[in-house]
C-alpha cells in the first residue's frame, strides 16, 4: 500500500467531505441573512453536486482496491458489489437531500446537510471495507451522523427521545461489535476479513470454537442493530417516528444499503475463503466435505438465518397493530430486513445472492425514501403521521395518493412493481443456494408473511382511497418534494415492468472482474 | 391480435385515471368503447383461431437472466375464456351505467381488473401468468371497498387477503418448480417438459391447486365469495363471479394439472376410499356443490342466494377438472363459460335491476312488493336466467353440467350421485328465490303498505336491456348450439390431458 493508492481509492469520500465543508462555509458565512428556503436550496444543491462528483470519481470497474503493505489482501475493495452499493448510496443521498428543500424542522440547514454528507461518507467506506478496523471506523462515522440527524428537530420531544434511544442502543451495539472483533483478532491474529476467514479453519481455532461462537454472536448483535433485525430492533420504531422526515428517509435507505453492503462483504469473504488457496499452486488443497460447523460460513449462516426468521415474523406481526404510519414503516423495515438477511444466511458462491440482496435493498431504499417523502407532505399539512391524517387523501391531493398507492403496493410486493421482483429474485437466490427442506420452509414462511404484510399496507391505502376526508381542503406539497416523489414512483413502475434494466446495470459492474 | 385485449384494457384504465374528473358520461362511454373493443377483438380472435391449436402471439425475453419470457399464446381454452371476459366486461360496463360517484376511478379499476384477467388467460409463461393474476387483486379490493354495499370494507379486505394468501401459495409452488426444474425457464411448456420428480409433484400439486382453488371457490376456502359478491357493486360482483372465479379454475387446470399431472396419481394407500389428491379434491368439490346449494336455500338476502349458488356451480367446474376425463374437463371449461354468463346475469338482475329500484334485497320484503307485476322485465329476465342456472336444456348450463356428470360417472359413480343431489337442490333454491322475489301471493301487511301508494319504479334503461339481451343471447346460443365452443375446447383439452403441455 502506498498513500497515493489510498488517496486514489478514497477520492469519492474526499469529494463528499469537501462538499460537506463547502456547505458549512456557504451556509454560515454567506447566507446568514437569506431565507430558510434559499439556504435549503443552496445546501441541497451543493450536497447533490458533491454526490455527483463522488459518483464521477468512483473507481467503478477497477476490481481492485487498496492492499496492505507486503500483502495481496485488500483493505478496501472497489468495483463489483462495493461500487453498486456506493452508487446506490450516493443516489439515495441525493434523493434525501431534495427532501430537505421546503422542510421546516430546523434552522441549521448547513449543519444538517454537512452531517448528512459525512454520514454518507461512512456508508461509502463500509461498502468497500475488508478490514475490521476500517469497518468499525466507517460504521461509527455513519452511526454518529445518524444520531445527530435524528435529534435535529430540536423543538420536537419525540426527536430527542428517538435520538437518545438510538444513541444508547447504538453505543451498546458498537461495544458488542468491538468485543466480537477483538475475539476474532485474538483467534486469528489478523484484522483482515479474508485472513480471518482462513485463520478460522486452523486447528487452534477449532479447539477454541466456543470463543468463535461468542464472537459471531457479538458481531451479529452489532451488525443486526444497524439493519434493525430482531432482537436488536428496538430503536427503530422510535427513531423512525421521532426523526425529521428527511433524516428518517436517510436512516431507512442509505444507512440500510451501506450496512447490507457490509454484510455482503462479510458473506463474500466467508464463501470465497479458499479461492486464493486454490489459485496459489504451492498449496495442495485437499478437496473434501468440510464439516458444517467449522470455520466462519456455517455458524454465521445459522446465526443470520435465525435473526432473519425472527425479524420477518415479528416485524410483520407488530406492524399489524400500528396506528402511526412512521412506526408502521419501521416495523415493515424490520420485516424487509428479515427477508434480506435470509439471502445473506444462504449466501451463494456466485454473485447471484449478492445481486439479489443489492437489488432488494436498492429498490427498497428507493421506495422507502418515497414513502417518507409522502409522510412528510401529509405531516406538514395535517401535523401528524397518524393513519387518520391520511383520510381521503385522494381528494385532497390525487397525485400524492397515486404515488402512495404505487409505493405501498410495491412494498407489499404486488407485481408489476419493483418490490415484487426484488422479493422473487431474493427467494429464488435462497433456493438456488440450497433446495433443502429447511430453506424451503423458511422461504414459504417468508412468502406467507408477505401476505400478512398486504393487510397493513392496505390499511393505509384504505384511508387514502376509500374513506372520506375529515378535512377536505386540498393538500399542497412542496414542488421539489412532489417532483422527487413522482420520479420515485415512476422508477418503481418502470423498473418493475422492465426488471432486466437494473440487473443489466448491476451486471455491468462485474465486467472487469 | 388477442394480445391487444390486454393492452387496450390497461391503456384505457390509465387514460380514465388521468381523465379530467366531473364528466361521468364521457368516462362511461369511453369505458364502454374500450370494453366493447376488447370484446370485438376477443370474438375476432376466437373466429380466427377456430380449428387451430396453440398459437403463440408474442414471445419476447423479459428478464433474460432468470429465463423469464413475455409469452402470450392462446389455445382453445384460452380463446373461450377470453371471449367470456370480453362479454362480461361489456355487460359489466353497461350495468354500471348508473355509477355517479368517482366514475372515472370506478371504470379505471374496472378496466385494470379486466386487463389482468385477459392477461392470465393468455399467458403461457408461469411467471407472467402470476404477475397478471396478482394485478387483478388490487382493483378488486378498491372496487368493493369504495363502491360496495353491505360490510364492504370487511368483505373487500377478506377478499384481498384470501386472494393474496392463495397467490402466495402459488408463488411458493412457482419458486419451487423453478428451482427444482433447473431448466432456467418459467415457460409453461418448458416446465411441463422438465420431468419434475413425482415426489415433488405430489406436494406441489395440492399446494398450487388449493392456491388457485381459493379463488375458484373451493370448499372450505370459499367464504370470501358470498361476502365479497354481496358487498361488491353490481359490475364487480358480475366480474367476480363471471371471470375472477374462473381465473382460479383456469389456474387449477393450466398450472396445477398441466404442470404437475403426477400429483394426481394414487398415493398407494387409501383411507375411507380416498387414495389420491384427485379423490380429495373431488370430495371437496362435491361438498362445495351440495353445501353451496343447501346454504343458498336458507338465505334471506337475495344476493346471498346467488353468491352461494356460485360456490355450488364452481364446484361443478372443479369436479369436472379432477375427473381427468376428456368429457369431464371439457364440461368443466364449458361450465366456466356458462357460469360466467349466467352468474353475471343473475347478479345484474339482483344487484342492478331490482336493488337499485327497491333498495332492499331481503326476500321477505321483496315478497310484499309484487315485483312480477311491477317490474316485469326483471321478472322475466330472472325466469330465463334461473332456468339457465338450474341447467334446463336449451341453456349453456345443461350441456356443461351434463358433461361434468358423465365424466365423473366414468371416474367414480358416487361423485355423480352426490353432484346430482346438488342439482336438485339447485332447482329448489332458484325456484324459492324466484317465487319469493317476483311471484309471491303474500299481501303486504298494513305496516308495509306505504302511505302515499306504491312508489313508481324508475323505468328500465337501455343499457340494462342491451346487457341482459347480450348475456341471454350468449347462454341460449351456447345451449342450442354448443359446438360453437366445444369445437374449440375439445382439442385443447385433449392435448392438455394427453401430454401435459407438450
Amino acid at each position: 500500500m502506498n498513500y497515493a493508492d489510498l488517496f486514489r481509492v478514497t477520492l469519492p469520500e474526499t469529494a463528499l467531505e469537501i462538499a460537506a465543508l463547502l456547505v458549512l462555509v456557504a451556509d454560515l458565512a454567506f447566507l446568514r441573512k437569506a431565507s430558510l428556503q434559499a439556504r435549503e436550496m443552496v445546501a441541497s444543491i451543493l450536497g447533490v453536486v458533491g454526490c455527483g462528483a463522488a459518483v464521477a470519481l468512483l473507481p467503478l470497474h477497477a476490481g481492485g482496491g487498496v492492499s496492505y503493505p507486503g500483502s495481496t489482501e485488500l483493505m478496501l475493495s472497489t468495483g463489483g458489489y462495493s461500487a453498486i452499493a456506493q452508487v446506490g448510496i450516493l443516489m439515495l443521498t441525493v434523493l434525501t437531500l431534495f427532501l430537505v428543500i421546503g422542510s421546516e424542522f430546523t434552522q441549521h440547514v448547513g449543519e444538517y446537510v454537512a452531517v448528512l454528507l459525512m454520514a454518507a461518507t461512512g456508508g461509502l467506506l463500509i461498502s468497500g471495507a475488508q478490514d475490521l478496523l476500517v469497518i468499525f471506523v466507517g460504521l461509527e462515522l455513519l452511526s454518529l451522523g445518524l444520531y445527530i440527524l435524528t435529534a435535529f428537530a430540536k423543538s420536537s420531544e419525540k426527536s430527542a427521545e428517538g435520538a437518545m434511544k438510538y444513541y444508547l442502543f447504538g453505543g451498546m451495539s458498537a461495544a458488542f461489535l468491538l468485543f466480537g472483533f477483538s475475539y476474532l483478532y485474538g483467534l486469528t491474529g489478523s484484522t483482515n476479513l479474508h485472513e480471518i476467514m482462513r485463520g478460522l479453519y486452523s486447528g487452534n481455532v477449532q479447539s477454541a470454537s466456543p470463543l468463535l461462537y461468542v464472537a459471531l454472536v457479538m458481531v451479529a448483535a452489532g451488525l443486526g442493530f444497524k439493519v434493525a433485525a430482531v432482537p436488536f430492533h428496538l430503536w427503530a420504531p422510535d427513531t423512525y417516528e421521532g426523526a425529521p422526515a428527511p433524516a428518517a428517509a436517510f436512516i431507512a435507505s442509505v444507512s440500510k444499503v451501506a450496512s447490507f453492503a457490509l454484510l455482503i462483504g462479510i458473506g463474500t469473504a466467508a464463501v470465497h475463503v479458499f479461492d486464493n488457496l486454490r489459485n496459489a499452486s504451492t498449496v495442495t488443497f485437499v478437496v473434501g466435505p468440510i464439516p458444517k460447523y467449522v470455520g466462519f460460513a456455517g455458524p454465521w449462516s445459522v446465526v443470520v438465518t435465525l435473526i432473519a426468521v425472527g425479524s420477518m415474523v415479528l416485524g410483520n406481526l407488530a406492524a399489524l397493530a400500528q396506528t402511526s404510519v412512521r412506526r408502521l414503516l419501521a416495523y415493515s423495515a424490520i420485516a424487509h430486513a428479515g427477508y434480506i438477511l435470509l439471502a445473506l444466511g444462504y449466501f451463494s458462491h456466485s454473485t447471484a445472492s449478492t445481486n439479489a440482496v443489492l437489488y432488494y435493498i436498492l429498490t427498497y431504499g428507493l421506495t422507502t425514501v418515497g414513502a417518507f417523502g409522502a409522510v412528510a407532505v401529509v405531516e406538514r399539512n395535517g401535523g401528524s403521521d397518524r393513519m387518520d391524517a391520511f383520510l381521503g387523501l385522494y381528494k385532497r391531493n390525487g397525485l400524492l395518493a397515486a404515488v402512495m398507492m404505487v409505493l405501498f403496493l410495491s412494498l407489499a410486493g404486488i407485481p408489476p412493481l419493483v418490490g415484487f421482483w426484488a422479493k422473487f429474485n431474493l427467494f429464488a437466490a435462497v433456493l438456488g443456494v440450497n433446495r433443502g427442506v429447511v430453506p424451503f420452509t423458511i422461504v414459504a414462511l417468508a412468502v406467507a408473511m408477505s401476505a400478512v404484510s398486504l393487510y397493513y399496507y392496505l390499511q393505509v391505502l384504505k384511508r387514502v382511497f376509500v374513506m372520506p376526508a375529515a378535512d377536505p381542503t386540498p393538500m399542497k406539497g412542496n414542488l421539489v418534494t412532489m417532483g422527487v416523489l413522482v420520479v420515485i414512483a415512476l422508477a418503481v413502475v418502470v423498473l418493475g415492468c422492465l426488471p432486466g434494466l437494473l440487473q443489466a446495470w448491476m451486471g455491468s459492474f462485474y465486467a472487469g472482474m | 391480435m388477442l394480445a391487444w385485449t390486454i393492452y387496450i384494457s390497461f391503456a384505457g384504465a390509465l387514460i380514465l385515471a388521468l381523465m379530467p374528473k366531473g364528466n361521468a358520461a364521457l368516462a362511461r362511454w369511453f369505458a364502454l368503447a374500450v370494453a366493447a373493443t376488447g370484446f370485438a377483438i376477443a370474438i375476432a380472435g376466437f373466429a380466427a383461431g377456430a380449428g387451430q391449436g396453440r398459437v403463440t402471439i408474442v414471445d419476447l425475453p423479459w428478464v433474460a437472466s432468470m429465463g423469464i419470457r413475455f409469452t402470450l399464446a392462446a389455445d382453445g381454452i384460452s380463446r373461450v375464456l377470453v371471449l367470456l371476459t370480453g362479454l362480461a366486461a361489456t355487460a359489466g360496463v353497461l350495468f354500471s351505467w348508473n355509477i355517479e360517484t368517482r366514475t372515472n376511478e370506478f371504470f379505471a379499476f374496472f378496466l385494470a381488473l379486466i386487463g389482468g384477467v385477459y392477461g392470465v388467460f393468455l399467458s403461457f409463461d408461469l411467471f407472467l401468468l402470476f404477475v397478471f393474476y396478482e394485478i387483478a387483486i388490487v382493483p378488486k379490493y378498491f372496487l368493493i371497498a369504495i363502491w360496495g354495499s353491505t360490510r364492504r370494507e370487511y368483505a373487500a379486505m377478506k377478499l384481498a387477503l384470501y386472494s393474496f394468501v392463495g397467490s402466495a401459495m402459488v408463488l411458493i409452488g412457482l419458486l419451487a418448480a423453478y428451482a427444482t426444474s433447473g431448466s432456467h425457464s418459467t415457460g409453461l411448456v418448458d416446465l411441463a417438459n422438465a420431468n419434475l420428480p413425482v415426489s415433488f409433484q405430489m406436494w406441489a400439486f395440492p399446494l398450487v391447486f388449493i392456491g388457485f382453488g381459493i379463488l375458484a371457490g373451493l370448499w372450505p376456502f370459499h367464504t370470501w365469495a358470498p361476502t365479497g359478491h354481496v358487498a361488491a357493486p353490481t359490475a364487480a360482483s358480475m366480474l367476480l363471479a363471471g371471470v375472477v372465479m374462473k381465473l382460479g379454475a383456469y389456474g387449477c387446470l393450466r398450472v396445477a394439472i398441466g404442470l404437475f399431472p403426477h400429483g394426481l396419481d394414487a398415493w398407494g394407500w387409501s383411507f375411507l376410499g380416498i387414495g389420491s389428491w384427485r379423490d380429495v379434491f373431488a370430495l371437496l368439490a362435491v361438498i362445495g356443490i351440495v353445501y353451496g346449494a343447501l346454504v343458498a336455500l336458507a338465505q334471506s338476502d337475495f344476493k346471498f342466494v346467488i353468491g352461494y349458488s356460485s360456490v355450488s356451480h364452481m364446484g361443478f367446474v372443479l369436479l369436472g377438472l379432477v375427473t381427468l376425463k376428456q368429457i369431464g374437463v371439457t364440461g368443466a371449461v364449458l361450465q366456466m363459460f356458462s357460469h360466467g354468463v349466467i352468474a353475471g346475469l343473475l347478479f345484474a338482475i339482483v344487484g342492478r335491476v331490482v336493488y337499485e329500484r327497491t333498495h332492499t334485497r331481503q326476500l321477505d320484503e321483496l315478497e310484499a312488493m309484487h315485483l312480477g307485476k311491477r317490474l316485469p322485465f326483471a321478472a322475466w329476465a330472472f325466469v330465463i336466467a334461473g332456468c339457465a342456472s338450474m341447467g334446463l336444456p336449451g341453456f349453456s348450463g345443461f350441456i356443461a353440467e351434463l358433461q361434468v356428470l358423465v365424466g365423473s360417472w366414468n371416474a367414480k359413480p358416487w361423485w355423480t350421485v352426490a353432484a346430482g343431489i346438488g342439482i336438485v337442490i339447485g332447482v329448489a333454491y332458484t325456484w324459492r328465490a324466484l317465487q319469493k322475489a317476483f311471484f309471491s301471493d303474500r299481501l303486504p301487511r298494513p305496516d308495509e303498505h306505504p302511505k302515499e301508494g306504491w312508489p313508481k319504479f324508475d323505468p328500465i334503461t337501455w343499457p340494462e336491456i342491451a346487457a341482459t339481451a347480450l348475456l341471454i343471447a350468449a347462454t341460449v346460443l351456447v345451449g342450442v348450439y354448443p359446438r360453437v365452443l366445444l369445437d374449440s375446447i375439445e382439442p385443447a383439452v385433449r392435448s392438455l390431458l394427453a401430454g401435459g403441455m407438450q
